[in-house]
């Protein structure tokens, strides 16, 4: 016990020590008050493991952590990793199949209880008991990781997740080397939690954290209290660095209207959801400097079935890809300044990204205007002119509008198309499973993390078309056996030379998008309404705004 | 003698008690007398002449269109139109500050040229109004045939055979009618907007106008069933229709030529207050998205098209409501002086006059 103290008050020592002084006297100056955020509906579950959403993973910033976590920093900088719970990077051995890191001591969770090797290896193995969304993928290198999703119930991780109590440290051992696995190992789904948290969904239960702040009260109907977490000292500014006010109120069920009009009034600090298109106009002319403009590593895209007619036939899918006005799209959305034009996989800016666009006028490194000829001589050439489309779309305002308008597009280069609007709810597993025969729908990827293979292997591998399944990921079912070993070396080449594997993305990246598996649409940004008192306002290219870095006093 | 009377008059559609009252005046048959009263009801009439206009003016959609030169069913977000010889976009953007977001165009009002504006597509919604008003028309005058039809049908089967027949109908009306009604058409709607309906032979396909019809026509039935079966029970009861059955008239005559003239008055009366109440909820339908089907219109998908603009064009979404509160006001007031004319005690006091 008095180990643990002493522990706990050299921590709070080195930590106070390792404070840059203009954070120091910031603290000081600003620390306290109540941020007061709006979103229209609750993220769904509480439990980190489970939850894969935008506003869940942006909330669990300064909540949970993980052995390391992506850099609490703006720009580029944000997409590194850091050493979080664990004291340093890990030491890697074994070909590239063997991490060790070394736990930090001193740290409690928000309930009292010490962070121990024990949570570190319960955590890892309730990623596999509760069949996380992403145990099959992310984490399915893991030696035992194949018993664990065969068997949940009993998953031990035997060998893959190790503990050594004496020297402090956890060993991951996995199949074969992955130059990505610290990037999922930074992802709330692979955070740590108390060892006794029970192996199902939490949902509305929230569970004990060690960051800087926990989750005191939530309501999925009203909304969420986030407080400091009393045992918290800061141990890693750029990992979980102490944030500035001490409650976070998130409330849930205005309107989207409502938020900007309660963001104007002062009542209210930030909104999560998109700004109403019909406000654009008076905020970006009234508000200038309560808003903030974000480049997002996302994509919005038309997956079009290569597996049925028309669209089995690769003319017709280029046939699209011409006929499409990216401009009319990136109007639709709200102009130049929230969107821009693209006709490739990999967003500006990621890793492997190298200009191209080859479905254009004038084909080149961008995209200039649509080719409605060369369109609509493909649709001939391809022998699929007056087949019917029906084209798949969420029901919401923006998606309606793209979908009208691609039926436009379709309806002028031959094809009989219709749109069909689905509840946002549905529309993304509809979209997924082979049986509702979806020809053509529209949709948006965001990254989970800054690799190519988050987009390209993700969405179109073979591995990742399952028939029958809600969670078929590759809705164009595209499977190029050339393309799929490619990807396979471009992934095995990462562990070793990153920088010759972005290369070989890039080529990858080109081949994919002149297949015209799915026509590339906009690439989104991210637009922030903050109240006027909302101070030193940072975005994380990972996890968007870092909402305690901000302050209101 | 009223009987063995009713029994000769059979078949010219005259209800009983209105022969008592036009016997005095010879010349002016029942339908004369109710037509003359209608005639001197002003407001029903201003609302019938009211009526008649959007209809004409829905039906004139396609000319307008064409008159116009705008296709009101395809994105024209580039579109430049001419105001005063200088050319305007449809689609403007915000040139202060961040320059965020485009605004259509706001109402014009040039016949043909924008008269209301653009929607967030760049479309003409006064050419949209008038072809959504056209799908709305359709659909409530469609579904309101279909509701007639089968809740007659039903209506005279259980008043008319009693019993067994009696009970199971009109079961399966209260069935019916324990839903509440929106509740039934959208249940109905989402289970059917995707993938259509196909039932034997027949196969109607998602988006078509069909299936509101047909929706909407189902769940009001028992609406009017239920009144029909009423006075087809009292009618069966009648000395006339006693009279038929023991001179031997087959059940399908004495139902064909006795009693559904007898009821005549009543489903009349129907017409334009269904179809009031058909336009409303055909609109809700619309609006919640599981009605007509993009890019077609009607007056809720345009409210619901409107909703996204209500801050920059009101105009967009209030119009069409507009247009629905004003068609369901000119039937309902319509429908109130048809029942007033129609209505027999209406008649007996006219008699008095």
């Amino acid at each position: 016990m008095k180990k643990v103290l002493l522990a706990a008050s050299a921590a709070a020592l080195l930590a106070g020590s390792w404070l840059a002084p203009a954070q120091a006297e910031y603290l000081k100056e600003h620390r306290g008050g109540t941020i007061r955020l709006l979103a229209r509906s609750a993220a769904g579950t509480l439990d980190p493991h489970i939850n894969y959403t935008d506003q869940g993973w942006q909330m669990y910033q300064p909540i949970y952590d993980g052995l390391v976590a992506f850099r609490k920093a703006e720009g580029v900088e944000g997409f590194s990793v850091v050493p979080d719970l664990a004291e340093a990077l890990p030491q890697v051995s074994n070909d590239g199949k063997t991490f060790t890191f070394k736990l930090r001591k001193g740290i409690k969770f928000s309930n009292g209880q010490d962070l121990g090797l024990k949570d570190v290896v319960a955590s890892f193995q309730r990623i596999f008991k509760i069949s996380g969304p992403t145990s099959g993928t992310f984490y399915a290198g893991i030696v035992g990781a194949d018993k664990c999703l065969a068997d949940a119930k009993s998953c031990t991780l035997e060998g893959g997740v190790v503990a050594d109590e004496a020297a402090g440290t956890i060993t991951i051992n996995i199949t074969k080397p992955d130059a990505e696995l610290l990037y999922k190992l930074a992802l709330p789904h692979a955070v740590i939690l108390p060892a006794d948290t029970p192996a199902e969904d939490m949902g509305s239960k929230p569970i004990p954290s060690t960051g800087a702040y926990m989750i005191s009260a939530f309501d999925p109907n009203k909304g969420m209290t986030v407080s400091r977490n009393p045992n918290f000292k800061q141990w890693s500014e750029e990992a979980q660095p102490d944030g500035y006010p001490d409650v976070v109120q998130y409330d849930f069920g205005l309107s989207e209207e409502a938020a900007v009009t309660a963001i104007q009034n002062g009542e209210a600090d930030w909104m999560f959801d998109a700004l109403p298109s019909d406000r654009l106009g008076e905020l970006g002319s009234k508000s200038m400097d309560q808003l903030h403009i974000s480049p997002l590593s996302a994509w919005w895209y038309a997956p079009l079935n290569t597996r049925l007619a028309p669209f089995d036939n690769e003319k017709a899918r280029q046939a699209v890809a011409y006929a499409v006005d990216r401009n009319t799209l990136v109007k639709l959305f709200g102009g130049k300044v929230l969107a821009s034009p693209v006709c490739q996989v990999l967003p500006p800016d990621f890793p492997g990204h190298e200009d191209y666009c080859s479905f254009t006028k004038n084909p080149g490194a961008k995209w200039s205007a649509p080719d409605v000829d060369k369109a609509k001589q493909l649709v001939e050439e391809s022998g699929t002119k007056g087949q019917k489309v029906t084209i798949i779309v969420e029901d919401t305002a923006i998606s309606r509008s793209i979908g009208v308008y691609l039926q436009s597009v379709l309806t002028n280069i031959g094809y009989v198309a219709d749109v069909k609007p689905i509840s946002s709810n549905l529309q993304f597993t509809y979209i997924q499973n082979t049986n509702n025969k979806v020809q053509m729908s529209v949709t948006q990827w965001y990254k989970d993390y800054p690799a190519a293979s988050d987009f390209l292997n993700i969405l179109f591998s073979c591995a990742s078309y399952r028939e029958g399944s809600d969670a078929s990921i590759n809705i164009s079912g595209f499977c190029d056996k050339d393309i799929d070993a490619q990807m396979q070396k471009a992934l095995d080449l990462g562990v070793t030379d990153q920088k010759a594997a972005d290369k070989m993305w890039a080529e990858i990246d080109r081949q994919v998008t002149d297949k015209a598996p799915a026509v590339g649409l906009f690439t989104p940004k991210r637009l922030d309404f903050v109240s006027k008192r909302i101070g030193n306002f940072k975005f994380n290219p990972q996890f968007n705004w870092i909402v305690t870095q901000s302050w209101v006093q | 003698m009223r009987g063995l009377g009713a029994v000769t008059n059979r078949g010219r559609h005259i209800p009983v008690s209105s022969q008592v009252a036009a016997m005095p005046r010879k010349t002016r048959g029942p339908w004369a007398v109710a037509f003359a009263k209608l005639a001197t009801d002003r407001a029903a009439m201003a609302s019938l002449a009211v009526f008649l206009l959007i209809v004409l003016a829905c039906f004139s959609a396609p000319l307008y269109a064409k008159w116009a030169g705008t296709d009101p069913f395809a994105s024209t977000l580039d579109a430049v139109i001419q105001i005063d010889g200088a050319d305007v976009p449809v689609m403007e953007q915000s040139t202060e500050g961040l320059g965020l977001g485009y605004t259509p165009i706001g109402p014009t009002w040039r016949l043909g040229n924008y008269f209301l504006g653009a929607d967030s597509q760049g479309r003409d919604v006064m050419a949209r109004l008038l072809y959504g008003g056209l799908n709305s028309l359709l659909i409530s005058g469609a579904a309101t045939i279909f509701t007639l039809i089968f809740g007659t049908l039903a209506g005279l089967i259980a008043g008319y055979f009693g019993g067994v027949t009696d009970t199971v109908l009109s079961r399966l009306l209260d069935v019916l009618w324990a839903f509440p009604i929106y509740l039934l058409a959208i249940s109905l709607s989402i289970v059917t907007i995707a993938q259509g309906i196909s039932i034997g032979p027949i196969e109607i396909q998602s988006g078509s106008l069909w299936l509101p019809i047909i929706i909407i026509g189902i769940v009001y039935v028992p609406y009017v069933a239920r009144p029909i079966r009423g006075q087809v029970l009292a009618l069966r009861h009648s000395e006339f229709v006693h009279a038929a059955i023991n001179l031997g008239v087959p059940g399908w005559r004495i139902l064909w030529r006795d009693i559904l003239p007898n009821i005549t008055t009543t489903l009349i009366v129907f017409v334009p207050l269904m179809m009031a109440l058909n336009m409303l909820t055909e609109s809700a339908l619309s609006f919640l998205s599981i009605g007509v089907q993009p890019p077609a219109a009607s007056w809720g998908t345009i409210i619901q098209d409107g909703q996204a603009l209500l801050y920059t064009r009101p105009l967009v979404a209030l119009v069409p409501g507009l247009a629905i509160a004003v068609s369901v006001m000119a039937l309902n007031v319509f429908g109130d002086g048809l029942r007033d004319a129609l209505d027999p005690r209406s008649k007996v006091r006219l008699g008095r006059d």
